[in-house]
């Protein structure tokens, strides 16, 4: 499934689904790339929440939309990752970075 | 320890086929019953070890992977990932976190660490030009008695 992006003042969200991995990971790194090079956000927040499954690919895909972001003097935040994708992201040590954004508590997350 | 179960797997390294291959194997194993986790853990180690033979075993061509699963009467699932492919110079270097021969594609040399992680042993077989196997075994957890 395509990722959904909007835009929002300086900031481009992308709203990943489905399953991240390197077959799908491709189009996602194709179509985000090309909007950041159109759009020039200060950040970039990636929002996990909709994602069913992640192997390795979906790190690629992260730390190389980081070093995208930092070579434009902008951001990335990782957003709303489900709790299982948590075991993947520790073990990546994308934690030590300091772009994943602490899951909202529960009151705040439609039921 | 005995083979309760078997199943045997061939398809060639298309990507598309990553998604078809990791859903394959975690159907077979859905039968000894695994929580959601070890299935998702399953999922993504089979994941890993297939893309490893599209990205790198088959580089620039299409050739054969082959999975064997065998259930065992311990309630242990042994996945046996094959290809033909270019084979692994090194095989502890590969194995080492972090260590990948395509920086350049966004890989990340997480591969072998995530099947380590999420399984509880792999082992890898390999000669240059021959090819690879890799071999992961996964002990569930009995949330049923199947008496
Ligand atoms: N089936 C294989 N055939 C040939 N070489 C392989 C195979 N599997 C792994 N390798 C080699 O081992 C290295 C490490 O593999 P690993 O899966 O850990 O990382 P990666 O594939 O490079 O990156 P990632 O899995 O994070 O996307 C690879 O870069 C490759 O050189
Ligand atoms: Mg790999």
């Amino acid at each position: 499934m395509n990722p959904k992006f909007s835009f929002d003042d300086n900031s481009m969200k992308v709203q990943l689904c489905g399953e991240i991995d390197h077959h799908t990971a491709k189009t996602i790194r194709e179509m985000t790339d090309q909007l950041i090079q159109q759009k020039r956000p200060k950040e970039l927040r990636l929002d996990f929440s909709q994602v069913s499954f992640m192997d390795s690919s979906g790190i690629g895909l992260i730390m190389g939309r980081y070093r995208i972001m930092s070579l434009y003097g902008g951001y990335l935040k990782v957003v709303r990752v489900p709790e299982g994708l948590e075991k993947m992201m520790i073990l990546s040590g994308l934690g030590s970075l300091n772009i994943i954004e602490r899951r909202e508590e529960p009151h705040d997350c439609q039921q | 320890m005995t083979v309760s179960n078997e199943m045997n797997l061939s398809f060639e390294s298309r990507s598309c086929n990553e998604a078809f291959a990791r859903s394959a194997v975690s159907a077979f194993i859905a039968q000894l019953d695994p929580t959601i986790g070890e299935l998702n853990e399953i999922r993504t180690a089979v994941s890993e070890a297939v893309t490893n033979c599209v990205v790198h075993a088959y580089r620039s061509t299409i050739g054969i992977i082959r999975i064997n699963v065998k259930l065992t009467s311990d309630n242990a699932a042994i996945i046996r990932i094959h290809d033909n492919g270019v084979g692994i110079e090194n095989i502890s270097q590969a194995m080492e976190p972090l260590f990948t021969t395509a920086s350049a594609e966004e890989r990340t040399g997480l591969g072998f660490a995530v099947m380590q992680s999420f399984t509880d042993a792999v082992h890898v077989r390999s000669k240059p030009q021959k090819g690879t196997t890799v071999t992961l075994k996964k002990t569930l957890s009995r949330r049923f008695s199947h008496a």
